[in-house]
């Protein structure tokens, strides 16, 4: 059983293929200087349509996860670690933080993102503690 | 601008049997509480012109209020189904009320109900529960319902010190509520300790912060204040409306701790010129006992942070200063998805007639109702009076 794919569309294919090379790709809007998560058409806050892909730094912080316990299907193995990352350029994105005992995990730790496959063509951002920021913060 | 306030009135409302209902299906409860309702309003089909439903889960239909309407064979003139999630019945309700003082239709008819208990199989639940969320960026990630909520209660808990005794606290209330409710699905009282003890579903949410999965529908008749005075039962008044759309997907949310009930009530409390303080109950969306918490500080009933405090001191259970989900909720009544708000609008107009039995809120004139859909994203909130003004 494969865990859920994300659908298809000219914007999600652009941001998978950056997650193919390791690059987590964010809009970064050519009039205001704003990044934003998900992808547009349009900046959502200008609505300006020159929109440029960028390369994120993939550090961030969470602000929230919580741990889930009873999986969404078999393909998912529980426990998993739902999250929610603010990255350093300003969006927030859903994720998974891995690689970690749940029990360390608070609000507020800087994390990094890794990558994971998904399927044979798609990879997704995962991310892991950054242990070296979260000591020296 | 006009306001709506006091012009329209509910005449009538019934709630099916609800909990585990196999011998019904959801457009058959759909129905039933359509007929009863107008026999509490001691009105015959043919004196309603306006219909409005909520799709179903169990039995979706692409046209659901006209197959209603066609089951019943009436032939409205106002006829529509309507899906904002939880959030649905006082959004509902409040076209409903502009489509009456506007001429559109002049008795209404709002009936919702499903059987996600009864009448969905397992495959078709989980559908259901993996289509949340946005499909291209969340949905990948497995989140399930209370992941989200979780994500919601985590967040309150870093910014607040908000502990999970607290939400316990919320599922206590509300089950001591359902144990005075002939009705309710769960009944048998619980304790904090029994909340925490129960099985982890997505920390710090466990089994018993979670709302049931019930089969029910409910249904109310609304008309016009003039009208509303030749109905047999005394009408329970719409005082204040409002609504806030913050987002749909969590990702999207400006701020995990507070949300956009803030604007709903607001708009709500000006509408009614009515103040929390003047509540003298509170029917709050609980998919999730952390929504309570969040909407008692959103709505006013106490300051940003101190839902937890305001929960375990001033208290929301039936002796409590603010007695919230007098029925029992979406914790302990029941939840039959969509309609689930429903049920707090029919226990709320039983409470404001003054005939809801053994969990009569004494003296009640007001009632402040609060519904939400998606992940605390659509809100609408509704507060009832015994009164015209």
């Amino acid at each position: 059983m494969e865990r859920i794919q994300p659908s298809s569309g000219a914007l999600a294919d652009a941001y998978i293929a950056g997650c193919r090379v390791g690059e987590l790709r964010l809009q970064c809007c050519s009039r205001c200087g704003l990044h934003q998560f998900y992808p547009r058409i349009m900046c959502a806050h200008c609505f300006s349509e020159e929109l440029e892909w960028v390369a994120a730094t993939g550090r961030g912080e969470i602000i929230s996860f919580t741990v889930v316990r009873r999986p969404i299907s078999r393909a998912y193995d529980a426990p998993y670690v739902v999250a929610l990352i603010k990255l350093q350029e300003g969006p927030t994105l859903m994720s998974h933080i891995v690689d970690c005992a749940p029990e360390t995990i608070a609000v507020g730790l800087p994390v990094q993102v890794a990558f994971a496959s998904w399927s044979e063509s798609v990879a997704l951002p995962v991310f892991t503690l950054d242990r070296q920021r979260g000591s020296s913060s | 601008m006009s306001s709506l306030r006091g012009k329209v009135a509910i005449v009538g409302a019934a709630d099916t049997r609800v909990g585990v209902v196999p011998d019904r299906t959801a457009t058959e409860l759909c129905v039933e509480s359509i007929l009863l309702a107008l026999a509490d309003a001691g009105i015959g089909k043919d004196e309603v012109d306006g219909l409005v439903t909520c799709n179903s889960m169990a039995q979706p239909m692409l046209y659901h209020a006209e197959a209603i309407a066609e089951y019943l064979a009436i032939t409205p003139r106002y006829c529509f189904a309507a899906g904002a999630g939880g959030g649905t019945t006082f959004s509902v309700l409040h076209h409903a009320a502009s489509a009456i003082v506007t001429g559109m239709a002049e008795v209404v008819v709002i009936a919702m109900a499903d059987s996600l208990r009864s009448g969905l199989s397992r495959d078709q639940a989980m559908l259901m529960q993996s289509s949340t969320g946005h499909p291209q960026y969340e949905q990948p990630y497995g989140p399930t319902v209370p992941a989200y909520y979780a994500l919601i209660a985590q967040a309150h808990m870093a910014r607040y010190g908000t502990r999970p005794e607290h939400f316990a606290e919320i599922a206590v209330a509300c089950r001591a509520h359902a144990a005075r409710n002939p009705a309710a699905q769960m009944r048998e009282p619980i304790t904090v300790d029994d909340v925490l003890n129960s099985r982890m579903i997505a920390d710090p949410l466990h089994l018993l912060d979670c709302s049931l999965v019930s089969d029910g529908g409910a249904a109310i008749i609304l008309t016009s204040a003039e009208r509303a005075r030749d109905f047999r039962q005394p009408p329970v008044y719409v005082l204040g409306v409002g609504e806030g759309h913050g987002h749909e997907h969590i990702s999207q949310a400006q701020d995990l701790t507070a949300s956009a009930a803030r604007e709903s009530g607001q708009r709500a409390y000006a509408m009614a010129g009515l103040r929390p303080v003047d509540m003298d109950f509170a029917q709050l969306y609980d998919c999730f006992t952390p929504t309570v918490l969040v909407e008692l500080e959103d709505l006013g009933f106490c300051a940003k942070g101190e839902g937890g405090a305001f929960v375990c001191e001033a208290g929301i259970g039936p002796a409590g200063q603010l007695p919230v989900n007098t029925h029992g909720g979406l914790l302990s009544h029941c939840h039959p998805g969509n309609p689930g708000s429903m049920f707090a609008l029919t226990e709320s107009v039983w409470q404001l007639r003054h005939t809801a039995g053994e969990r009569q809120i004494g003296n009640a004139r007001y009632g402040l109702l609060h519904a939400q859909g998606g992940i605390m994203s659509s809100h609408s909130t509704l507060i009832l009076g015994r009164e015209e003004g």
